[in-house]
C-alpha cells in the first residue's frame, strides 16, 4: 500500500507545515481576539468547526469504508439491487436538521447579542469611507481625524459607519468581524478593545483600484492617555517660526492646491474637504490609507508622484501635475511633519 | 397542406449541407450542438484557468508586482464570470444538449432551431466579452459589480463595466432560451412509458435547472438594464445622493446570484447520480429521495439571497431568517450525499475515471457543505465574508464540486460522443493530479481567509503573515494546469487510438447506452418503449429472488447494429438552418453599438431583426 503510505506522509508534512505557519506573527488573525465581539465570534466559529469535524470525519470515513469494503472483487460481482430505505431516509434528513437546530440557538442569541447597544457609556465615532482612507470623526468630543482610530481600552465604541463614494467595509479582525459602508445609509458596529494595543484593520468590500491600500489601525488606550491624546487633537496647528524651513513650506502649501482639498485648522485658507484633515498629521504614525509609514522619505514620495505608489489616489502628482520642485517639496514636507 | 406548393425566394431555402464548415454553422442537431457548447466551454476553461494562473503568481509573495492594480482588477472579474458564465453553465449546457434527448428517447429537442440560437449567442456573448480586453479594458469591478462601485461615473477606469453588463445580458439571452428548451423538452417529448418518475436523475436535475434558469435570469436582467442604464443614460438607480439605493443592486444580484450557484451544482449533482449507479452496479439509492432534494434546494435556493449581505447591515431579524434558511439548506443537500454513499454501498465498486472523479466530487463537496454551513452563523460569517476562507468554500463547491462533476461526465460521456473510450491510465493520472492540486490551492485558503486575508486584493503586505500559504497555494494552481494537461493529451489521444467503445462500454443503466456511438443523427431508429426506470438495465438483467442481477438471456431487446447502418427515410429529422446564427450575431452589434456609436445598434437590430423573420419565414425542406 504504498499509495496509502504517501498520502500519510503527505498528511504528516502538511500538519507540519500547518503548525509551522501557525506560529508567525498573524495582526489580522480572526481568531485571535482581544475583544469581546471577536470573541463571541471566534467562539461560535470554533463550536461549529469541532461539529463539522465530527461530521467530516464521520461521512468520509463512510465514503473511504464504503470504497474499500465494496470494491470489485471479480468481474462477475452481482451485487443485491437495493433501491432505498425510508427508514434511513428519514434519519438522515432529521439527525442533521437537529443538530443545525442546535447550532441555530446559540447562532441566533449571539447574532441579536452583538447588534444591540452594549451597556454603559458608550463612545460614539463617525467612520467614514472614502477612495481609499477612512475619516474619523468623534462628534461628542469634536475631533476630526483619518486612518488611526483611537479609543479608549475596555470601553464600547459605537462606530457609526457610512460612505461618501462606494461601498467600503470596516473590519478589525482581532476586535470584530466586518461591517459594511454604504453610501447613503448609516451602519453601526459595536467593538471594544480588552486592553490597550495596535489593532489593524483593512476594506474588506471591494472598492476599485486601491481596494488593497486602504487599511486603518485601531489604537486602544488607557483612559487618561486618550483623554490626553483628545486634548491634543483639539488644539489648533501652531505657526512654524518664521524662517524656517517649515515655515517656507506653509507657505507653499497655503498658497498651492492642497488647501482646495486638505485642513489645517489654524491655517486661514486650508479649508478642504475632500481630503484628510492634516491639523495633526504628525500624531499620527501612518498615512494614505494607513499603507505608509509617516516619515519624510514616505511623504517625499507621496507628495512627488502619490499616484504612482498608490494606485489611483485621488491626490495628484506633485511634480508631473502641480508644476512643484524638489525643494518645494522638502519644505512642504517638513511642515508636514511638523503637525503633531 | 402539402399539396400547395408555395415558392419562396431561394434565401429561405434551407441549407443541406451535411458535413464541413457550413454544416456545423447550420446545424440544429442536439448532439452538433452539444459538442459545440463543450468545444467553446472548454475553451473558455483553459482561458479562465490561464487567468486563475496570473492571480496566482501575482499572490505568490507578499508585493507581488507582476501585475498592477487595474490588471489584476481585470483578471480577477474575467477569471470569474468565466468561470461562471463561460465555462461551468455551457459545460453543463453541452450535457444537457447531448444527453437529454438520449436519455429520454427522443430524437432531438422540442425546439431545434431555438438550441443553435441559444449556443450562438451564449458564442457571441462570450466573444464580446473578451474583446473588452483589447478595447479599453475588460470589465474590472468584479464577477458580483457592485453599485455604485460599477454604476457611478469615475470610480472604476475605463469602459469595462459597460461590457458585463451588456456582455452578461447576452449570455443571459442564450439561457433563458435554452431554459425554455428543456422544459418543453423534458416534459414533452419523453419516449412512451417515460413517466417523471422514471426519468434519470441526469434529467431530473436539467429540468431543475431549467426552471432556476427561467426564474433567475430575468432577475440579472432586471439588474443589468438599470446597471446599464446608469452608464449609458446616466440614470441613477443606484445612486443614493439622487434617490437611488447602493443596496438595491445586490439584493437583485444575489436573488439571481444564489439560485445561480445551484445552476452551477445540480448539473454535476446529477452527472454524479448517473456515475455511481453505474460503477457501483446498484441503482441509485433512494431515487425519490435524490430527485425530491434536488427539487427541494432548487426551491429553497430562492430563500437565502441575503446571507451575501449579513453585513450591510440589514439587522437581526433578517440576519436570522437568511441563517436559518441557509442552515436548513444543507438538509437536502446532506441528503443528497447520504443517498450517493448507499448507493455504493453494499454494490460492487469499479474505480474507473470517471467513478474516480464522481467520488471526488463526494468528497470535495461534503467539504464545501460544511464550511458553507459555517457561513450561516452570521457572526462568524463576519469575520469570514470577503476573506479567503469564502474563495476557499465556493471552490470547494463549484471547483471540488461542478468541476469534478463534470469531468465525472466527461470521462463517462465522451466515449458515447467519440465512440472511443478515454485511457485508464491517463484518466487516473489526471483525477490525482487534480486532486491533490486542488487541494494544495484552495485547503490553505481556509486559513488564510480565518487569518484575515481579504479577497480582490492585488496586494498584501508581508508583516501581514500571509506570504508562506500564498507561495504553496500557487504551486497548488500549476498542478492543477498540469492536470489539465494530462486531461487534453487523453482526449487528443483518444480520438484517434482509444478503444472502441460500443454501444454501451459501461455496462450503464440508461437509454442513451441503448444506441450506437456515436448515435446516428435520429439516435434512435425505433422509439424505444420504456417500462422502468433504468430501462436498459431492465433490459439487460431481470433480477433472482434475493435481488441479484441475472442477464437476460435472450437478448432480443439488444440492438442489431446492421440495422444502424441503414438509411431511415421515414425518420423526419428538422432541417438546419442559418437564421439562429443571423438573429445571434445582431446582439453584440447592438451591445458594440451602445458603447461607441449608437446607430451601430440600430444596425445589430435590423440584423437579429432580418434572423428573427428569416426564422419564422423559411419552410421546412422540399423533399
Amino acid at each position: 500500500m504504498t499509495r496509502r503510505r504517501i498520502a500519510l506522509a503527505g498528511f504528516v508534512v502538511l500538519v507540519g507545515l500547518l503548525m509551522a505557519a501557525c506560529t508567525g506573527d498573524l495582526p489580522y488573525n480572526s481568531l485571535d481576539p482581544a475583544g469581546p465581539v471577536a470573541e463571541k465570534q471566534a467562539e461560535l466559529y470554533w463550536l461549529v468547526f469541532w461539529i463539522a469535524v465530527a461530521v467530516f470525519v464521520l461521512v468520509e470515513g463512510l465514503l473511504v469504508f464504503a470504497m474499500i469494503r465494496f470494491r470489485q472483487r471479480s468481474d462477475d460481482d452481482t451485487p443485491r439491487q437495493i433501491h432505498g430505505n425510508t427508514r434511513l431516509e428519514i434519519m438522515w434528513t432529521i439527525i442533521p436538521a437537529l443538530l443545525l437546530a442546535g447550532v441555530a440557538v446559540p447562532t441566533v442569541g449571539t447574532i441579536f447579542d452583538l447588534a444591540s447597544r452594549p451597556a454603559g457609556e458608550v463612545l460614539e465615532v463617525n467612520v467614514t469611507g472614502n477612495q481609499w482612507w477612512w475619516e474619523v470623526e468623534y462628534p461628542d468630543l469634536g475631533v476630526l481625524t483619518a486612518n488611526e482610530i483611537h479609543i479608549p481600552a475596555g470601553r464600547p465604541v459605537a462606530m457609526n459607519l457610512t460612505s461618501k463614494d462606494v461601498i467600503h467595509s470596516f473590519s478589525v479582525p482581532r476586535l470584530a468581524g466586518k461591517q459594511d459602508l454604504i453610501p447613503g445609509r448609516t451602519n453601526t458596529l459595536y467593538i471594544e478593545a480588552a486592553e490597550p494595543g495596535t489593532y489593524l484593520g483593512l476594506c474588506k468590500e471591494f472598492c476599485g483600484l486601491s481596494h488593497a491600500n486602504m487599511r486603518f489601525r485601531v489604537i486602544a488606550q488607557e483612559s487618561s492617555e486618550f483623554e490626553a491624546w483628545v486634548d491634543d487633537q483639539l488644539t489648533e496647528a501652531a505657526a512654524p517660526p518664521s524662517g524656517t524651513l517649515e515655515a517656507e513650506g506653509l507657505e507653499y502649501f497655503s498658497t498651492g492646491a492642497c488647501i482646495g482639498c486638505h485642513t489645517v485648522r489654524g491655517v486661514e485658507p486650508a479649508v478642504g474637504k475632500i481630503g484628510p484633515d492634516l491639523t495633526h498629521l504628525a500624531s499620527r504614525s501612518t498615512f494614505a490609507g494607513s499603507i505608509f509609514e509617516l516619515n519624510e522619505r514616505n511623504l517625499t514620495r507621496w507628495l512627488e508622484d502619490a499616484p504612482r505608489i498608490k494606485p489611483g489616489a485621488k491626490m495628484p502628482s506633485g511634480l508631473r501635475e502641480l508644476g512643484l520642485t524638489e525643494d518645494q517639496i522638502e519644505a512642504m514636507a517638513a511642515y508636514l511633519l511638523s503637525l503633531e | 397542406m402539402a399539396s400547395v406548393a408555395v415558392t419562396r425566394p431561394s434565401f429561405f431555402r434551407r441549407p443541406r449541407a451535411t458535413t464541413g464548415l457550413a454544416a456545423w454553422l447550420t446545424t440544429v442537431d442536439h448532439k452538433r450542438i452539444g459538442i459545440l457548447y463543450g468545444a467553446t466551454a472548454f475553451v473558455f476553461f483553459l482561458l479562465g484557468g490561464i487567468e486563475a494562473l496570473l492571480l496566482r503568481i501575482q499572490l505568490a509573495q507578499p508585493n507581488g508586482a507582476f501585475l498592477d492594480a487595474d490588471t489584476y482588477n481585470q483578471v480577477f472579474t474575467m477569471h470569474g464570470l468565466t468561470m461562471i458564465f463561460l465555462v461551468v453553465m455551457p459545460l453543463s449546457s453541452a450535457f444537457f444538449n447531448y444527453l437529454i434527448p438520449l436519455q429520454i428517447g427522443a430524437r432531438d429537442v422540442a425546439f431545434p432551431r431555438l438550441n443553435a440560437f441559444s449556443y450562438w449567442v451564449f458564442l457571441v456573448g462570450g466573444i464580446f466579452l473578451y474583446s473588452s480586453f483589447f478595447l479599453g479594458g475588460a470589465p474590472n469591478g468584479g464577477w458580483f459589480g457592485y453599485a455604485p462601485l460599477s454604476s457611478g461615473e469615475g470610480f472604476l477606469p475605463g469602459t469595462g463595466m459597460t461590457y458585463y453588463s451588456i456582455g452578461l445580458q447576452i449570455v443571459g439571452v442564450a439561457s433563458l432560451a435554452s431554459a425554455v428548451n428543456f422544459i418543453v423538452t423534458i416534459l414533452n417529448e419523453r419516449a412512451p412509458g417515460m413517466s417523471l418518475m422514471r426519468m434519470p436523475v441526469f434529467t431530473w436535475m436539467t429540468l431543475v435547472v431549467s426552471f432556476l434558469l427561467l426564474f433567475a435570469m430575468p432577475v440579472i436582467a432586471i439588474a443589468l438594464f438599470e446597471l446599464g442604464f446608469d452608464r449609458l443614460f446616466g440614470t441613477l438607480f443606484f445612486n443614493p445622493a439622487a434617490g437611488g439605493d447602493a443596496l438595491l443592486w445586490q439584493h437583485l444580484f444575489w436573488l439571481f446570484g444564489h439560485p445561480e450557484v445551484y445552476i452551477l451544482i445540480l448539473p454535476a449533482m446529477g452527472i454524479v447520480s448517473e456515475v455511481l449507479p453505474t460503477f457501483s452496479r446498484k441503482p441509485l439509492f433512494g431515487y425519490a429521495a435524490v430527485v425530491f432534494s434536488g427539487i427541494a434546494i432548487g426551491f429553497m435556493g430562492w430563500g437565502v439571497w441575503a446571507h451575501h449581505m449579513f453585513t450591510t447591515g440589514l439587522g437581526p431579524v433578517a440576519n436570522t431568517a437568511f441563517a436559518l434558511s441557509t442552515m436548513f439548506i444543507a438538509v437536502p443537500t446532506g441528503v443528497k450525499i447520504f443517498n450517493w454513499l448507499g448507493t455504493m454501498w453494499g454494490g460492487s465498486i469499479r474505480f474507473t475515471s470517471p467513478m474516480l472523479f464522481a467520488i471526488g466530487f463526494v468528497a470535495m463537496f461534503i467539504i464545501g457543505g460544511l464550511s458553507g454551513v459555517t457561513h450561516a452563523i452570521v457572526p462568524s460569517d463576519f469575520q469570514q465574508q470577503d476573506t479567503y476562507y469564502v474563495v476557499a468554500h465556493f471552490h470547494y463547491v463549484l471547483f471540488g464540486g461542478a468541476i469534478f462533476g463534470l469531468f465525472s461526465g466527461a470521462y463517462y460521456w465522451l466515449p458515447k460522443v467519440t465512440g472511443r473510450v478515454l485511457s485508464e491510465g491517463l484518466g487516473k493520472l489526471h483525477f490525482w493530479l487534480m486532486l491533490i492540486g486542488f487541494n494544495l490551492t484552495f485547503a490553505p485558503m481556509h486559513w488564510l481567509g480565518l487569518q484575515g486575508m481579504p479577497r480582490r486584493y492585488y496586494t498584501y503586505p508581508e508583516e501581514a503573515g500571509w506570504g508562506f500559504w500564498n507561495l504553496i497555494e500557487t504551486v497548488g494552481s500549476f498542478v492543477i494546469a498540469a492536470s489539465i494537461l494530462v486531461f487534453m493529451v487523453n482526449l487528443v489521444r483518444s480520438m484517434s487510438r482509444g478503444r472502441e467503445a460500443g454501444a454501451d462500454p459501461w455496462d450503464a443503466r440508461t437509454l442513451e447506452w441503448s444506441i450506437p456511438s456515436p448515435p446516428p443523427h435520429y439516435n434512435f431508429a425505433e422509439i424505444p418503449d420504456v417500462r422502468h426506470r433504468d430501462e436498459l438495465w431492465h433490459r439487460k438483467y431481470a433480477e433472482d429472488e434475493r435481488g441479484r442481477p441475472v442477464p437476460v438471456v435472450a437478448g432480443a431487446e439488444h440492438h442489431d447494429e446492421a440495422d444502424d447502418e441503414e438509411e431511415h427515410p421515414d425518420i423526419h429529422m428538422p432541417d438546419p438552418s442559418y437564421f439562429p446564427l443571423l438573429a445571434a450575431l445582431g446582439l453584440p452589434v447592438i451591445g458594440y453599438g451602445l458603447i461607441y456609436f449608437w446607430p451601430v445598434a440600430v444596425v445589430g437590430g435590423l440584423i437579429t431583426l432580418a434572423g428573427l423573420f428569416g426564422w419564422s419565414l423559411e419552410p421546412v425542406a422540399e423533399e
